[in-house]
């Protein structure tokens, strides 16, 4: 209390313009923090952007030895195991939602709410090992010959599976995603009008026509959002997916063929790296990275927020 | 009214496929629980909290240097982010309608977004590249860049659900605004408060891939913030790819320890946080 004392002869209004140029400069600190990181990472490519150009993006070869990088194995990989998981994750987690909002009573939703947040503080790693020592093997041996005899005409599904590879990680991807879908979704069915729910029961729907016209159709584009969200979160995953995908810098048709995300190779590499170029291409791996899940949080963001905001009013 | 039986069987067809995708959702993490107990608790021992690692081969070992390195640089890196997330958060709860406030807000939605990995890039082009080593202090910064965030939503969100009045009593009781805000607003929503920082550090407990080439990691029990550092998650990811039994068996006993200090966490900031209580302290001491 001493700093009280010294602070008596100050009048209580300049204190309070005192306290809030403190929290405004603390606030303004973490601005330029962030300002200050796209700056680094510009900063840090730019070698790499002007050898390579726009052409980085385009092209399918990494080659650390010659100094040779092409970035699309990566995105390539990025992209497809986590559409791949939001195509496993977002059914079984919206589906989730819909049970705990609208069927379970409230003692038993917070319980199984609960789990779900559960997943979600899983650290990585620890998907990582499950993934690489319990998952992988269960794939090859199980999952892999199940997809062929079924589906083993598409192109997706032939190759050999050696276990670790594109389906391995989709399916962790998946399972650190639903928490993330799960949440927002369950947050867009509760702005639901309660009143609209009521007139659909009251006309005699079945409590599953209900949801389809009181719940799932107006909550449609909050959805949207959320599994887009979800999408951000796989992108940007790191540790469990550099344990399973395989890490081999290539393009396939099979989803059971190793493949490299654009997390995975720096994760992989950057330590390691010696030349300067690699570095900087690695750091424009990382810039893209940054620009793809902005661009895809923003988006999910602003839908769930016009959802959530809408009909609340 | 009879509902014709094609409706009675949909509904139950979709009643049934929520109860099993409820199901599906819980079994992985029943699966990773079964796993880590079965391998994890097998491997641990006294010895694997109290001695550091021995060369391949050898028996025995344990992690001690890296849970230390752990607790070390979540330490640190709370050290910086804790006040700063909720000096943040308080000025976007209190002072949230100016333009600041709003590049604020964006700005800490975009921290929560960005992928981990970019974090840990950024640590290393500020500290490794200027010091020209691998240091702890560089892997604590790019924990509290994730511990930040989360600091500053929850206080933000957690000040939002104190009622305006206890505001106006505070002021009309004469006392500075400022008073308000830290004497009043935040020491009675302390625990609650608290809760935010539990699950930030858990988070960050369990973060790998900002260490791996911040901190680095090092088979020696270290305390120079300066120089490379092991820590929980970094040891795991070493051992578990590499190609040695006992260096596996090590990492499974590591990832039970990591959870059972993540989950613990974070179940006790569940215990913790009752927006309830918090409510009804300030309602009765208004």
């Amino acid at each position: 209390m001493n700093l009280l004392k010294k602070l008596g002869p100050i009048s209580p209004s300049k204190q309070d313009k005192l306290a809030y140029i403190t929290l405004r400069f603390f606030s303004l600190i973490v601005i330029i923090l962030l300002i200050l990181m796209i700056g680094q990472l510009f900063y840090a490519s730019r070698e790499a952007f002007s050898e390579f150009g726009f052409k980085f993006i385009f092209d399918d070869f990494w080659n650390p030895i010659d100094d040779e990088f092409g970035a699309l194995p990566f995105i390539f990989g990025t992209v497809v195991t986590s559409l791949l998981a939001l195509l496993i994750a977002g059914p079984v987690s919206i589906a989730v939602a819909l049970f705990i909002t609208e069927y379970l009573p409230k003692s038993i939703s917070s319980i199984l709410g609960t789990f779900v947040e559960l997943i979600a503080a899983v650290p990585s790693i620890i998907f990582g090992l499950w993934g690489l020592y319990y998952l992988a093997p269960f794939v090859k041996d199980l999952l892999t010959p199940a997809l062929k005899a079924v589906f083993g005409f598409l192109p997706f599904f032939q190759g050999p599976s050696f276990g670790i590879g594109i389906l391995t990680a989709s399916i962790i991807l998946a399972i650190m995603i639903i928490p993330t879908i799960t949440s927002v979704a369950r947050e867009v069915f509760r702005s639901v009008n309660i009143l609209h729910k009521e007139a659909a029961l009251g006309l005699g729907a079945t409590k599953f026509e209900m949801i389809k016209i009181a719940v799932l159709r107006p909550s449609f584009s909050g959805m949207v959002g959320a599994l887009v969200l979800g999408l951000g979160r796989a992108l940007g995953e790191t540790m469990a997916v550099a344990m399973v995908i395989g890490n081999t810098p290539q393009i396939t048709k099979s989803i059971f063929a190793p493949a490299s995300t654009m997390a995975s190779v720096m994760a992989n590499e950057y330590a390691e790296a010696e030349s300067d170029l690699h570095l900087s291409a690695l750091c424009l791996v990382g810039l893209l990275l940054f620009v793809v899940t902005f661009v895809v949080n923003l988006v999910a963001r602003t839908i769930v927020w016009k959802q959530t905001k809408g009909a609340s009013k | 009214m009879k509902l014709s039986k094609s409706r009675v069987i949909k509904n139950l067809i979709f009643k049934g496929l929520l109860v099993l995708s409820a199901l599906l959702v819980i079994l992985p993490l029943i699966l990773v629980f079964i796993f880590l107990l079965q391998k994890g608790s097998t491997s641990i021992s006294l010895d694997f909290f109290l001695n550091d690692p021995k060369p391949v081969g050898e028996i025995g070992g344990g992690m001690r240097h890296a849970i230390l390195g752990t607790l070390i640089m979540v330490s640190i890196g709370s050290l910086i982010a804790v006040p700063v997330g909720t000096l943040c958060g308080v000025y976007l709860s209190e002072y949230g309608k100016s333009k600041i406030a709003t590049a604020l807000r964006f700005t800490i939605d975009l921290l929560t977004g960005v992928p981990s990995i970019v974090v840990g890039i950024f640590s290393y082009l500020i500290f490794v590249v200027s010091f020209k080593s691998f240091s702890a202090l560089a892997g604590a910064f790019a924990l509290s860049i994730i511990i930040l965030p989360i600091v500053t939503r929850t206080t933000e969100e957690i000040l939002k659900l104190i009622p305006r009045h206890v505001r106006e009593a505070g002021l009309a009781l004469g006392l500075p605004r400022w008073r308000v805000i830290f004497n009043i607003i935040l020491k009675g929503s302390r625990n609650s408060l608290m809760t935010g920082v539990i699950l930030a550090i858990s988070r960050a407990a369990g973060e790998t891939a900002p260490l791996l080439f911040t901190a680095f990691g090092s088979m020696y029990m270290s305390y120079n913030v300066t120089g490379p550092m092991a820590s929980l998650p970094v040891q795991i990811y070493n051992y578990a790819i590499s190609p040695y039994k006992e260096w596996q068996q090590q990492a499974w006993a590591g990832s039970f320890t990591l959870i059972i200090i993540v989950l613990g966490l974070n179940l006790s900031a569940k215990f913790l946080f009752n927006s309830k209580k918090l409510k009804k302290f300030f309602v009765r001491k208004s």
